[in-house]
């Protein structure tokens, strides 16, 4: 496989030959910790297909006719399960949605069952959000439906890191040696993960800054023991937006303070919200990203959420392409 | 009837006596009558010989920390299959905890384990008591009946005694019975629901981690409380560095303060709940039969425990064997029970130890026989010992079977193992428990 | 001419394969103005006329038509590209296939002739999902099919309006278009494979 960077690092797709589909070695998606740079950029070449399928009057591909696509969301989501269910429409699977809040979880069934039910009633596609980390990685051991991770716990939320390298990508072509701040509570989060997987693989510099009660303990064991390039951790958020090219914030319950971790909120806005000031540190097309819900005024300030530099909406429709590119490599890829 | 047994040209090891070497053993009515030279017993009718060429001869192993689950969650285990699996291991007698159902806080509870154990169990069952009512940590249990009743020591296993101020109660109290409490050392305050060890692995995962340091507080208070009270301490499960050197320095000081480790401590790290792997671009797993508490946790503590051992820190190796069912363990990480199904599986873990060069065999039989009947005492017998007048408790081993573990091989109900499938050089053939041949295996 | 390529294999057979050239340069220019000629005759114009090629190789294909088509008649025609991955059929192959290309059709194609353009009709499987394609874009007023080589084998009744040069095959021949914009050169080969008598490799 042709290494897809040029020599002076900037590689534009425009540029390049498009990474052949043999690339693509995953019959589940569960994390970007074992995704190539080969088979990112095949995701991205796919989601430029299904972005111009999305500016079609009829926004329907017959590709994924037949099968049937469940999504079973133990914990409650808008933009995520929507954007799945529409991506899976739009590829005209059938779709089937299953609140696990409403249904026989209630009665005490076990995720392992509710999987083998889901499966006996014919699912192709496992679409599966959970709050328990690691939640994924079992159902792969034990039902044969691919299973695409929406979030489990902590751990991981690989279609939204794609989405947001996606939208870096389109903007500012690359990704390679950009300086990505990542903002907020890193601890709990599984966006924080998956991005710091996916932003390594593809080359970027991938700043973490958070109060230090939001920090696992053994994170820089972890970017040591995995030999993540180019990750470093800051407490200090102007040092972190100084010079960025990209800052991700990320939401802050309202529970961390509850629980401890935080001394008041009023103490996190006045450290670590992103407001129009702050941001004049980063370069000047920043990007400004944030995975949803916003809280504003906590994170970051309206200004800058409804900011020129804000693609946050953005993301939300490239969200949709990039769902619609991995139901297609999943539906497909299967018999390797 | 127990027959009369000679088990003839092993090599017999009981570093208690400090007696290494190829000889006979005769066991007559359920005792240990005669050790000498091969050829050389006194004459018998009605006996039954054992072949130990080849093999080694010692004390039947004691366990001083193993959960039963009988009575109340038979569905795990009961005393019937966990001494069975006991006997598997080479353990002729096993400690049972008090976290049952009801717990072991009352006479009648100990009166109920020892009348199945002596039904049903094939190995000798010695129960312990709980430290505090129901093991809640609020009020003490009536110690002193449960001591008349034969507990070898008392435990709140499962909880940690949370308050210093009961904990400080129940070491005065038991100081003049000269019985062990036995602590379960956990800040549960700090480890906040935590499911693995705290570090690079629980950050990679995204799963909530238990600090070392939760563990070692709870030591350092144990110790501190027995040195104000003079009573008699022991550690369970010793996990860290920092909570050896704490028993290392009570000991120093000349403290009554005993430790145990566990074999799974002694041979698997935190990496092992993702499968072992470190690198990107393999398939993680989050595999629940590596979840248990103390969690399992770094090479740097791995080589302090084993220091630990040789230096007489730690006393005893115990495997906390703690069976649960599939559908305790077949589930979501953070949802699954604590515990790994260990009888079986000790011997053979603790040998790789001495494959690997790290610990002596001598040193590992010390810690499975007499020192361990040290921390229980006399009352119950001279055990761990192949003295002439002990309790025929006799194991037979063959260093150098390589065998496969199979957990749906395992006596045990619970077939929570780490060490499916794995590798294994050093199989118990024969166990003997008052003079009975109670596991021969093919 | 002939060109004998012996291969390796595993197994003690020797697998020949056989390239032989059909159409050269200058053949596939002629056709491709025949052809243009053809489109504008049947049309009686270029009114109305889109032309669309099918990725990969059809792009370029009706590039030139269109390039031609403007030299008679002295309009410009549209010229759009069509993928047709996500109309396919046998979805569980895809691992063989050559990833998804934007589909790029610069003009509305409701009320317009549109003229197909691809390399090698084959079995027509194709063909026919670029016409779910096309019809997912927009109401056509007709769609016409222009292809470079005709190889026989339809598996569907569809048919070629117009075609550059009839090549019957058998089903162990393979044909291979080169086209200058993408692979560099012009031509048309036949490759046929032949298992040979079993004799040692080197």
């Amino acid at each position: 496989m042709r290494t897809i960077e040029s020599s002076s690092g900037t590689a534009t797709p425009d540029t390049l030959p498009p990474p052949s589909m043999a690339v693509w070695q995953h019959s589940h998606v569960l994390d970007l910790d074992d995704f190539t740079r080969e088979e990112i950029e095949l995701v991205f070449e796919i989601a430029d297909a299904m972005a111009e399928v999305l500016t079609r009057e009829v926004k329907k591909v017959p590709t994924l006719r037949g099968k049937t696509v469940v999504t079973l969301f133990y914990e409650p989501s808008t933009r995520t399960r929507a954007s799945f269910e529409l991506a899976a429409k739009n590829l005209s699977a059938d779709t089937v949605s299953i609140d696990a809040s409403k249904s026989s979880v209630v009665k005490g069934e076990s995720l392992i069952d509710s999987l083998r039910t889901i499966q006996a009633l014919g699912a192709d596609i496992i679409v599966m959000r959970h709050s328990q980390s690691g939640a994924p990685y079992l159902a792969i051991q034990e039902v044969n439906s691919s299973i695409i991770n929406a979030g489990d716990g902590w751990h991981a939320h690989p279609s939204q890191a794609l989405l947001d390298l996606y939208t870096i990508r389109r903007h500012l072509g690359k990704t390679a040696n950009l300086k990505i701040a990542i903002i907020g509570d890193i601890m709990h989060s599984r966006v924080a993960r998956s991005n710091i997987w996916g932003m390594t693989t593809m080359g970027a510099k991938v700043v973490l800054c958070s109060p230090s009660t939001l920090l696992p303990r053994g994170l820089n064991s972890f970017i040591e023991n995995c030999r993540l390039a180019n990750v470093s951790i800051e407490n200090n958020i102007e040092r972190a937006l100084e010079n960025a090219d990209v800052v991700m914030l990320l939401r802050l319950q309202m529970e961390r303070q509850q629980s401890g971790l935080l001394p008041s909120l009023r103490e996190y806005i006045q450290r670590y919200q992103v407001t129009t000031e702050r941001l004049s540190l980063a370069k000047s097309n920043v990007l400004v990203m944030h995975p949803g819900p916003i809280n504003e005024g906590i994170e970051i300030s309206p200004e800058v959420a409804h900011g020129t530099q804000s693609v946050i909406e953005e993301q939300v429709s490239n969200g949709v392409a990039i769902r619609m590119a991995l139901l297609y490599l999943i539906a497909g890829g299967k018999n390797k | 009837m127990a027959a009369t047994l000679l088990i003839s040209g092993g090599r017999i090891l009981d570093p208690g006596q400090g007696i290494d070497k190829v000889a006979d053993l005769l066991i007559a009515k359920g005792k240990i009558t005669w050790i000498g030279d091969k050829g050389t017993a006194p004459n018998h009718s009605d006996l039954k010989t054992i072949d130990a060429t080849g093999l080694v001869v010692c004390p039947g192993f004691i366990d001083l920390h193993c959960h039963l689950r009988e009575p109340g969650f038979e569905d795990k285990e009961t005393i019937s299959t966990g001494t069975k699996a006991a006997a598997k291991g080479g353990f002729t007698t096993v400690c049972c905890m008090p976290n049952t159902n009801p717990p072991i806080d009352s006479q009648a509870s100990i009166d109920y384990v020892k009348k199945v154990a002596e039904a049903e169990g094939i190995v000798q069952v010695l129960p312990i008591g709980c430290i505090t009512k129901a093991r809640q940590g609020k009020e003490l249990t009536e110690m002193n009946e449960l001591a008349e009743a034969g507990v070898i020591g008392f435990s709140d296993d499962g909880n940690p005694v949370a308050s210093s101020r009961i904990m400080s109660l129940a070491m005065d109290y038991s100081q003049s019975l000269g019985l062990p409490i036995i602590d379960h050392c956990e800040d549960k305050e700090l480890s906040d629901g935590g499911f693995m060890n705290d570090g690079w692995v629980s950050a990679r995962l995204g799963l909530k981690g238990m600090p070392k340091a939760a563990e070692e507080i709870v030591v350092a208070r144990d110790i501190s409380l027995a040195q104000m009270t003079g009573a008699r301490l022991h550690i369970a499960h010793v996990s860290t560095e920092g909570s050896v050197e704490l028993v290392r320095r009570a000991k120093e000081k000349g403290m009554a303060v005993t430790a145990e480790v566990t074999p799974h401590h002694l041979t698997l790290t935190e990496e092992r709940v993702m499968g072992g792997q470190l690198k990107k671009n393999k398939q993680l797993t989050y595999d629940t039969n590596a979840k248990v508490n103390p969690p399992l946790r770094t090479k740097e503590d791995i080589t302090a425990l084993i220091q630990g051992l040789k230096d007489g820190t730690i006393d005893a190796i115990a495997t906390d064997h703690a069976p649960h069912t599939l559908v305790d363990k077949m589930c979501e990480f953070g949802l699954a029970a604590f515990g790994i199904s260990g009888l079986e599986t000790a011997f053979a873990c603790l040998m790789s130890l001495v494959q690997d060069g790290r610990l002596d065999l001598k040193t590992i039989i010390s810690k499975l026989t007499f020192e361990p009947a040290r921390i229980i005492g006399t009352r119950f017998g001279e055990l761990g010992s192949l003295k002439p007048g002990c309790r025929a408790d006799v194991t037979i081993f063959d260093p150098n079977k390589e065998w496969v573990v199979d957990k749906s091989d395992f006596a045990s109900k619970g077939k929570n193992t780490p060490f499916h499938g794995c590798h294994f050089k050093g199989k118990v053939r024969i166990t003997i428990a008052a003079g009975q041949v109670v596991y021969k295996s093919e | 001419m002939l060109v004998l390529k012996p291969l390796a294999s595993s197994r003690q057979e020797v697998f020949l394969m056989s390239e032989r050239t059909l159409m050269s340069a200058e053949d596939i220019q002629r056709a491709l103005v025949r052809v243009a000629h053809e489109i504008v005759e049947k049309n009686k114009g270029a009114r109305d006329l889109v032309l669309v090629g099918m990725q990969t190789r059809g792009v370029p294909l009706a590039s030139r038509l269109a390039a031609t088509i403007q030299g008679l008649e002295g309009i410009s025609i549209p010229v759009g590209s069509l993928d047709i991955s996500l109309y396919r059929d046998d979805l569980s192959s895809l691992s063989l296939k050559p990833t998804v290309h934007r589909t790029d059709v610069p003009v509305d194609v409701t009320d317009k002739q549109i003229v197909l353009v691809d390399d090698v009709f084959y079995t027509g499987r194709s063909i026919r999902a670029a016409m779910d394609a096309l019809m997912d874009l927009g109401r056509p007023q007709s769609i016409q099919l222009a292809v470079l080589v005709d190889r026989g084998h339809r598996e569907l009744p569809i048919r070629a309006d117009y075609v550059g040069k009839n090549i019957p095959t058998s089903k162990n021949e393979e044909i291979k278009v080169d086209i200058k914009e993408v692979d560099g050169e012009d031509r048309v080969i036949i490759v046929t494979s032949d298992k040979g008598a079993s004799h040692e490799n080197d």
